[in-house]
């Protein structure tokens, strides 16, 4: 019926078929606006946060999603600054999820504010001091530069690409890429890096404070390098979901196996900071107030399991798996560390937000436990289904994979 | 990170041996400050189908209360054990960790008298202050402020009532510093001298064991300033860095090392 619409020589599943795939969609979508329209109009109230967890689930879902939609950037300036020339089959489908997780991000912490009306303060009384400053800043410049870089893609699609002007426009966006993904990924890497800066300026919170390098705490150059170091291996992920999913081949494998290439190089790096970093931190920090390493764990929930599974299993071992070509070139091994790095960033946010705000400061206080409530999850949901809903539309739509029709 | 100076200084000392934890000063800070109760029901919400019960005075954190009396105990068996008392407003730290944080200049450290002030008219509610503050000192209005029918008529005039949305916290009730230096002014006198007690905060004023005491740290005039300086006083995590102007004083060591010292004898958790 909309056949008329798919990118040139491709197949797509019937209408009635994917009305129905959008349909679930969309349920799973209302049931996460109901739950947003009750944020908005009762008050915060209605989530699990409270007056010890002013940062929750909200913070964790927007920071771990941001890094894994870090392949955005990082792959565009392998792309066009360093001309990475095969980067160019999977180019667009980092460009749409960087766009699908800035976007969420962006909407989920309109939710997660006060006063959602007053968004905008931001740039009227900026206080220069703040990290967060920072992360509005490049978070909606970045936002617009992803937009940019996306709007060339939908000028592509069949039918409009046939009116002249359209096809100019696009033509002459692409020539110009190389400069959006350069100031992409300046954007990008300044607000990875505020984000984690965020929590290292926290100087009464002995969890994530760290020292640093001129103004920025090292959680500015750890939380960078670890999402370069995840979000590239994320996109493989989303294309071989995709795949599974339609049935059909849309990457060759030796792009996944270069992306994942260059994940786990950088994971490596990171692996190598991170270890460095949380060992000055339990030996020379911690002792120097007057606390020990133990001191920061407590129980299952924020048990010693957490940070070794992020750094080691979730760490380590993918960085090892990635690095090493006979491993990483095995489909099934690629994914698999794929995933185990994908858990670990999401579990490195998590770390950082909920433990160093559960840590009692003050020696009296004591531990807490945060449970987020159902409204927190169904408008995360809520996100994730906006994600598929626009990434099923581009899929049928338009020309997502370049290397599509000769593949399958 | 320096801490910010000012020629005037206005701190605490609280005498934690004198404090019985009756609550007073909670009560006192509620009532000056215009602080909303917790209600359950919401009669103004007007789309039932949408509105939430909202969480009562039960539910601690989500209560607003700017000064908290936290219990203390040195972890001994009976009859070994020993509690004490330990009130806690917003320290309006010298190095505040919750003013940088600010991505809007809501909270600012700048006037003075060294109090962290709270712009409530521009706080997006973004609260990365409170996951800054280590003394929970901050509150967020996490439900619109509700007064049950007649108490809002009682209300002060003199302090504004907080909008949902937004973080509120301790002012050492600026508005009373502001009437001190008003009545100074009439008075003819100087109102950046203020004599000891002219310009006093809820809490202090109504503590029945008069274990709080409120003044000019930087005034030897003050009684505030040499009781900071008594071999009993230390501030609350002095080893952070972020130079609280609350002091706290007792003679009993255990309730000294717990306010700093996490390891020390086993105390605390
Ligand atoms: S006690 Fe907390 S809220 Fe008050 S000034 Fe210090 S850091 Fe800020
Ligand atoms: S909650 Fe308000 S005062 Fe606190 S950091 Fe955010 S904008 Fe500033």
């Amino acid at each position: 019926m909309d056949s008329k619409l798919f990118p040139e020589g491709v197949q797509r599943c019937s209408f009635g078929k994917f009305l129905i795939w959008t349909a679930v969609i969309l349920g799973f979508f209302t049931w996460g606006l109901y739950a947003a329209v009750l944020v908005l109009y009762n008050g915060i109230g209605t989530t699990g946060l409270d007056n010890y967890f002013g940062f929750g689930a909200w913070i964790t879902f927007d920071l771990a999603v941001i890094a894994l939609g870090a392949g955005a950037f990082f792959t565009g300036l392998l792309k066009y600054i360093l001309k990475i020339k095969q980067l160019e089959k999977i180019i667009n489908l980092t460009v749409v999820v960087g766009f699908i997780c800035y976007s969420g991000a962006m909407l989920v912490l309109t939710l997660d504010i006060g006063q959602p009306g007053r968004a905008w303060f931001g740039y009227w009384h900026p206080n220069v001091h703040s990290m967060l400053t920072e992360v509005i800043f490049c978070i909606t410049c970045y936002c617009t530069v992803l937009i940019i870089e996306f709007v060339p893609l939908v000028l592509e699609q069949k039918q409009l690409n046939k009116i002249p002007f359209i096809h100019a426009l696009a033509h002459n966006m692409h020539v110009n890429m190389a400069l959006f993904a350069g100031i992409g990924a300046f954007l990008s890497t300044f607000h990875q890096g505020s984000l984690g800066g965020m929590y290292g300026v926290l100087i009464g919170r002995p969890f994530a404070f760290r020292e640093g390098f001129f103004i920025w705490p090292w959680t500015f150059f750890l939380f960078v390098l670890s999402a370069v170091g995840s979000g590239p291996v994320f996109t493989v992920l989303v294309a071989t979901f995709m795949e599974k999913l339609t049935g059909k081949k849309l990457v060759d494998f030796k792009t996944k196996a270069l992306m994942g290439k260059i994940a786990g190089t950088m994971l490596c790096v990171y692996m190598f900071f991170k270890i460095l970093d949380t060992w000055a931190w339990a030996t020379g920090y911690l002792p120097s107030v007057g606390l020990t390493f133990d001191d920061m764990f407590y129980g299952l929930v924020y048990g010693k399991w957490l940070m070794f599974s992020e750094i080691v299993l979730c760490g380590v071992v993918p960085a090892i798996m990635l690095i090493v070509p006979a491993i990483r070139n095995r489909p099934g091994l690629l994914y698999t560390a794929a995933i185990l790095d994908c858990i670990g960033v999401s579990l490195n946010r998590y770390i950082f937000t909920v433990q160093t705000i559960a840590f009692p400061a003050m020696p009296f206080d004591s531990w807490q436990v945060y449970v987020p409530n159902w409204v927190e999850y169904a408008s995360s949901i809520m996100i994730i289904a906006y994600g598929f809903l626009v990434l099923s539309l581009v899929y049928r739509y338009l020309p997502l994979f370049p290397q599509e029709r000769e593949l399958n | 990170m320096q801490t910010k100076e000012f020629k005037i200084k206005w701190g605490m000392v609280i005498d934690i041996d004198k404090c019985t934890g009756c609550g007073a000063c909670m009560v006192g800070c509620q009532v000056e400050n215009n602080i909303a109760p917790m209600t359950k029901k919401d009669p103004y919400n007007y789309v039932q189908a949408l509105t939430k019960d909202r969480d009562d005075a039960s539910n601690k954190l989500k209560t607003l209360t700017w000064m908290t009396v936290y219990e203390l105990s040195n972890g001994q068996a009976f009859p070994e054990h020993e509690t004490a008392y330990l009130p806690r407003p917003c320290m309006q730290c010298g190095n505040p960790a919750c003013v940088p944080v600010c991505p809007v200049i809501a909270t600012d450290k700048n006037e003075e008298g060294g109090i962290v002030s709270q712009i409530y008219p521009r706080c997006i509610g973004c609260r990365y202050c409170m996951a800054a503050c280590p003394y929970h000192a901050r509150y967020f209005n996490w439900w619109d402020p509700l007064w049950p029918e007649g108490m809002d008529k009682g209300l002060s005039p003199a302090v504004s009532v907080r909008p949902r949305g937004v973080v509120e916290k301790c002012n050492f009730c600026h508005s009373r510093y502001l009437d001190a230096k008003d009545k100074a002014r009439m008075d003819g006198e100087d109102p950046m001298n203020l004599a000891d007690g002219a310009y006093n905060t809820a809490c202090a004023d109504i503590c029945p064991t008069k274990a709080i005491t409120f003044g000019d740290l930087n005034n030897p005039e003050h009684a505030v300033h040499d009781l900071a300086k008594s071999p009993h006083a230390f501030r609350l995590l002095e080893k952070l860095g972020l130079a609280p102007q609350v002091y706290y004083m007792s003679e009993r060591e255990w309730v000294r090392k717990q306010g700093d010292n996490y390891n020390a004898g086993g105390g605390g958790h």
